[in-house]
């Protein structure tokens, strides 16, 4: 009784502040169907968490959201997905200032052969946030701070940013992501290429970061999901099986398919 | 031609060999090749392979040493002829080899008999013309001294031949009894035959090595020659260029090179921009389609032989560079052949060279680059100049520097579209010459071998082996350590 | 995670607002724009890269079509017994038969009820050249052809060619005594009365060289055979080394100094300037084993070790191809490393081994330069060389040689030659290519 009133409490409170919202997606890759109807709202200033077994889409359906696959060329989307109730896929929106708004932070840290100065305003610099030099200093070290990685490379931010461990170069990207002022963030498996102390601190900046921005985040590691995430959707075999509180979908799963795999008898 | 039988010989028994190897293996065991420890083949391949491979050995070496020896001693008894004609010994001794040949051909075609050719004198006969006679044309008289050397020369030639036939059909025998007896069923033919074939694959690839040592010598020998009659200094250091050959030559390599360099320069500014932009869109903007019709298009212009672009160049972009730029305009250009009309030609010819490198390389940057540009809002220009480019930087610089080495290099287009004057100008439409084209000019002629005139090519040879060899070693290195870096 | 939260952060700025997406901003726009520039840039340079193709193309045909024609006069001519034995009589013997000639073309322009066209001998020398010297030579061989109607195919000269091709304007003729502008007239007439007509001119494809003098009949064809002996030879010799070469460094070299050493040497000589290669041949095989200059034999060991690298090259690719589970299978049912080897991963490199020979062979057929060092461009060409031996030994030119000779003299009227010269040379090229290609498609194997 007392869980269902505070379910519609939340439920509440997401309609209100619901930041994306994608309905009935679909995505083929060539003659593969490797989205199908998938339709979720995701929270404002919330972490999201998409888990499933691999190839079950949930990296798919991200890419989707800052349309990275454009960049693939046999993919082929349809459906439905809102931005502040704009729709992204309109002919009007231009992917590039899409980007700048739904930032990303890829699998393998990947950053550029530059400095970690320049890795972090390059962002700022293309979309022309800076006016001046000292604008763009302010920007790039407002950036590393929030990603948590300020006082390790304060000293040294001439050197390349392929210099770094590979945990500090994930911060470094998410520093870079966050130094174009996206109002989502958007992280494919942030830390399969991590160890375990450079996961612990990617997670820690994650929950912080959750305070100014959407941010939603593949994971296979379920634990890694119970974490950092207030909401879970489980992806199965291209569908969206269930989407609901991280605490529940782990104690008190609706569907057999997340229970199978949250106990691990499917993955 | 004797050669040819004794090599038909070898090649017989070696056929007789493994017939009788395969025979004796399979005999020795009543035809059950069970018994055998390899296939019967082998047996008989063992006797082929010993049979052939020394002989062939041999006589190769023979023929390579043979005239180096017979050279040497003849030349041994030249020295006093060589003051008396006031000539280098190598110039006397390219008189001996010269009549010697025409004796040579003069027996072959019935002209004088063997004994003759042995015993002519020229006080009794005018050797000049007898050998003319048989369509040798030699031309001076023959002395005595060069005559008589010219007899021992064909002496020892003959002495050399006949041990040459015997010596490498005994060894080919002896290699073909030795493989008969190994043929028993326990021996190992097939380890034999291998090993054997190994070793031929070792010396194929040897062939390599052998090729650069033979350029290198071929190189270094007649350029330390040419050093010693002209001072390198001069050659080095000298401005002006101009050959005459009847002597008093001043031959400095700097006119020369700086046409080498100003051609090559004007070419990498035609195909390094053009190469680079067509090689970014095809590998990231084309559509499929557009990239399998332009890709090949543009490879076309790679597979077109050199003296094409040199005739296009001479006969095409010339006359319409003078057309433009010529004395009825701004009076800019004299002739079709230029500076420009060669480097344009070369340029069009390096555009499918740089722009396949540069596909190369860029295609080499990780996607997760690309992705991570993308992902922060660039557009495609914006990741290709500031996140590919610079990442693929060292691999472009390095594919340039190969361009340049090629053009450095480059022959038939200077030769027909570039000119024949060495100067020192900063006009591109010019006439100048370069390094290639005057090795072309300094051999062809019929000048004399020993002559600085011709030997300045060796030299030339060397300056451009050496440049060359520099930026392709220095080339391959940046490319291998950007490929290590993404690997 | 509610609205409190958030706003009590301070690294947000409060009044930020949502941007929308839908409508593109300035810089967007400014950086769209840049967009195209720079997409436009790789089109330019796309376009210009197949606008240089088509203008060599164009010029190609348009220079070298012509070469392949020639102008010629079509005529019937009935010598009976006494005129031959009184043309043999006189002491100008070709000068008799130009007269005769002359008086058919006479006749047969008047039978065509072109009469008023007067053919005078000085002209006809003039557009024909000489004439009489061939019509005597065929009598002279084919003494009983007299009595019956013969048909001649008589070449017009090469400057009459020039002008109906456009090539040769009548003004430059003026101070000429090769051709006047009067002499043109009779040729207009000529070809209205279908008397001058163009031909084949199949001298051209099989013919050989000619003098500096005589840019008509200079032909292609002993260049062809030398070329095809050169070729044979880089075959021969190339393929069986490249490969073995191949087989040692892909499949048995251990990792040591040697095969280090091997290796540089073979990418470094792959780009080693072809007339360093020339050079070498000079040196090598010229002045040191005194093989004869000129002699395809010579070039084709040269065009040999040219070849050698790049056939190396693409032959380890193809063996690279090969994936190692063909070689454990053989190995795992008994075979020797060599049996493997030469069994199993040889046949399944073959066609790409083949492809990479074929391609290095149409490289080195259109090699020029080295061939110039080694004396196939100072001997011109002037016979068919007779059997395998003096075809491989004795002194004959080569496909591109020619060309350049050509290319090099000072007569304009062979540049046409060598323009056509091309034409066949990039046929041979374009052949080869396609074979290439052909192999490729048929036998490639995706592993």
């Amino acid at each position: 009784m007392y869980d269902a009133d505070h379910n519609r409490t939340e439920n509440r409170v997401g309609q209100t502040d619901i930041k994306i919202s994608a309905k009935d997606v679909q995505v083929y890759y060539g003659t593969n169907h490797a989205i199908k109807d998938v339709s979720v709202d995701i929270q404002d200033k919330t972490v999201t968490a998409f888990i499933g077994p691999s190839g079950c889409g949930k990296s798919t359906f991200l890419r989707c959201i800052n349309r990275m696959n454009d960049t693939i060329d046999i993919a082929r989307m349809e459906g439905l997905i809102e931005i502040d109730g704009e729709n992204i896929y309109d002919k009007r929106v231009d992917p590039v200032q899409l980007r700048a708004k739904v930032g990303m932070v890829f699998q393998k840290p990947n950053p550029f052969p530059k400095s970690i100065y320049d890795n972090v305003a390059y962002g700022p610099k293309i979309h022309g946030l800076a006016k001046n030099k000292a604008e763009l200093d302010e920007i790039v070290e407002t950036a590393l701070r929030r990603g948590a990685i300020w006082d390790e490379v304060k000293d040294r931010l001439d050197a390349p940013g392929t210099g770094l461990s590979g945990g500090q170069q994930q911060r470094l990207c998410i520093a870079r992501a966050v130094a174009t002022e996206p109002e989502v963030l958007l992280m494919d498996e942030p830390c399969s290429a991590l160890d375990p102390i450079a996961t612990s601190q990617v997670e820690e900046l994650i929950d912080e970061l959750k305070q100014n921005y959407s941010v939603v985040i593949v994971t296979h590691s379920m634990q890694q999901a119970a974490r950092v995430s207030q909401k879970t959707a489980f992806f199965h075999l291209g569908n969206l099986v269930e989407y609901d509180d991280t605490e529940k979908i782990f104690t008190n799963p609706q569907d057999s398919r997340t229970e199978s795999y949250i106990t691990g008898r499917i993955g | 031609m004797s050669n040819t039988l004794l090599a038909l010989i070898v090649l017989a028994l070696g056929a007789i060999g493994y017939v009788i190897g395969r025979q004796r293996a399979l005999k020795a065991t009543d035809g059950d090749q069970r018994k055998l420890h390899s296939l019967p083949s082998y047996y008989g391949t063992n006797v082929l392979l010993k049979t052939m491979v020394p002989a062939f050995l041999l006589m190769l070496v023979w023929l390579l040493a043979q005239p180096i020896v017979v050279d040497r001693s003849v030349r041994a008894g030249l020295q006093d002829e060589s003051v008396r004609q006031d000539r280098s010994v190598s110039l006397v001794m390219t008189d001996v080899r010269r009549v010697a040949n025409g004796l040579g051909i003069a027996v072959e075609q019935g002209v004088m008999s063997r004994d003759e050719a042995r015993s002519l004198d020229t006080q009794s006969t005018d050797v000049r013309a007898r050998l003319g006679e048989a369509g040798v044309a030699l031309g001076s008289d023959v002395t005595p001294a060069v005559l008589e050397a010219a007899q021992q020369y064909r002496g020892l030639s003959g002495t050399g031949d006949i041990a040459r036939f015997a010596l490498v059909v005994a060894l080919a025998l002896a290699g073909l009894g030795w493989g008969v007896r190994e043929s028993t069923p326990s021996f190992r033919a097939r380890n034999s035959v291998e090993r054997g074939i190994k070793s031929l694959l070792i010396l194929a690839s040897c062939i390599a090595i052998l090729t650069t040592i033979g350029i290198v010598l071929s190189l270094v020998f007649n350029t330390i020659e040419f050093f010693r009659i002209y001072p390198a200094r001069d050659f080095f250091l000298s401005t002006t260029w101009s050959p005459s050959f009847g002597g008093g030559s001043e031959l400095g390599i700097l006119p020369l090179l700086w046409g080498t360099l100003y051609i090559s320069l004007i070419a990498l500014l035609v195909a390094v921009p053009i190469g680079l932009f067509a090689a970014v869109y095809l590998s990231e903007y084309a559509s499929k389609r557009v990239r399998s019709v332009a890709k090949p298009a543009i490879e076309i212009l790679a597979g077109i032989p050199t003296i094409v672009y040199g005739l296009f160049a001479l006969l095409t972009i010339g006359p319409l560079l003078l057309r433009v730029f010529g004395d009825d305009t701004v009076g800019w250009m004299d002739g079709g052949t230029a500076v420009m009309t060669a480097g344009l030609a070369m340029g069009i010819m390096l555009i499918p060279f740089v722009s396949s490198l540069s596909d190369d390389v860029i295609n080499a940057v990780p996607q997760a680059m690309r992705d991570g540009s993308y992902g922060l809002g660039a557009t495609q220009s914006e990741t290709i100049k500031q996140v590919i480019l610079p990442a693929a930087l060292p691999g472009i610089v390095g594919a340039i520097l190969l361009a340049a080495s090629r053009a450095i290099g480059e022959t038939m287009i200077v030769v027909l579209g570039a000119g024949a004057a060495a100067r020192l100008s900063l006009n591109p439409f010019e006439a100048m010459t370069t390094v290639t084209a005057k090795i072309v000019s300094q051999l062809t002629g019929d000048a004399d071998f020993s002559s600085a005139e011709a030997l300045v090519a060796f030299a030339l040879g060397m300056t451009l082996f050496v440049v060359t060899l520099g930026l392709n070693v220095l080339a391959l290195y940046i490319v291998r350590k950007y490929r290590e870096q993404y690997e | 995670m509610t609205d409190a939260t958030a706003g009590a952060t301070p690294a947000v700025d409060p009044g930020r607002k949502s941007k929308s997406i839908i409508t593109t901003d300035d810089n967007t726009r400014r950086r769209n724009r840049a967009e195209k520039r720079f997409q436009y840039y790789g089109i330019a340079a796309i376009g210009v890269g197949v606008f240089f193709l088509l203008a060599l193309t164009f010029s190609i045909l348009r220079s070298g079509l012509p070469a392949f024609t020639e102008t010629a006069v079509s005529l019937e001519i009935n010598l009976s017994q006494e005129q031959f034995d009184e043309a043999e009589s006189k002491l100008l013997k070709t000068g008799a038969y130009e007269q005769l000639f002359v008086q058919a073309l006479q006749q047969q322009l008047n039978a065509e009820g072109e009469g008023d066209v007067e053919v005078e001998e000085d002209a006809v020398g003039r557009i024909m050249g000489n004439v009489g010297s061939e019509i005597r030579e065929f009598y002279l061989a084919n003494q009983d052809q007299l009595g019956e109607p013969v048909t001649f195919n008589v070449p017009a000269s090469s400057r009459v060619d020039r002008y109906l091709n456009g090539g040769l304007s009548r003004e430059s003729l003026a101070e000429s005594k090769f051709l006047t502008p009067e002499d043109l007239d009779i040729v207009d007439r000529l070809v209205e009365a279908g008397t001058l007509t163009n031909v084949i001119d199949w001298d051209f494809i099989t013919g050989t060289d000619s003098g500096v003098d005589n840019p008509g009949g200079a032909g292609l064809g002993a260049s062809v055979i030398g070329s095809f002996f050169m070729m044979l030879v880089v075959l021969v010799l190339s393929l069986p080394i490249g490969v073995a070469a191949s087989i040692y460094l892909e499949e048995f070299a251990p990792q040591n100094k040697l095969t280090d050493f091997i290796e540089v040497n073979i990418s470094n000589l792959a780009a080693v300037p072809s007339i360093v290669y020339g050079i070498l041949g000079l040196a090598v095989f010229i002045q040191f084993a005194g093989l004869p200059q000129s002699a395809p034999l010579v070039g084709g060991l040269v065009l040999t070790l040219m070849t050698l690298p790049t056939i190396i090259i693409s032959t380890r690719a193809s063996l690279k191809s090969v994936p190692p589970s063909i070689r454990s299978a053989a190995l795992g049912v008994g075979a020797s490393k060599m049996q493997s080897v030469f069994h199993h991963v040889l046949p399944l490199a073959m066609p790409g081994i083949l492809t990479g020979t074929i391609i290095g062979l149409a490289q080195a057929l259109g090699e020029t330069a080295p061939l110039l060092l080694i004396g196939m461009v100072g001997y011109v060409a002037r016979g068919y060389p007779d059997g395998i031996v003096s075809g491989l030994m004795d002194p004959n030119s080569a496909m591109p040689a020619q060309i350049y000779t050509w290319a090099a003299r000072s007569d304009p009227a062979f540049y046409e030659k060598a323009w056509g010269g091309i034409i066949i040379l990039l046929v041979f090229l374009l052949a080869m290519n396609a074979l290439a290609i052909i192999l490729r498609r048929k036998f490639e194997r995706r592993w």
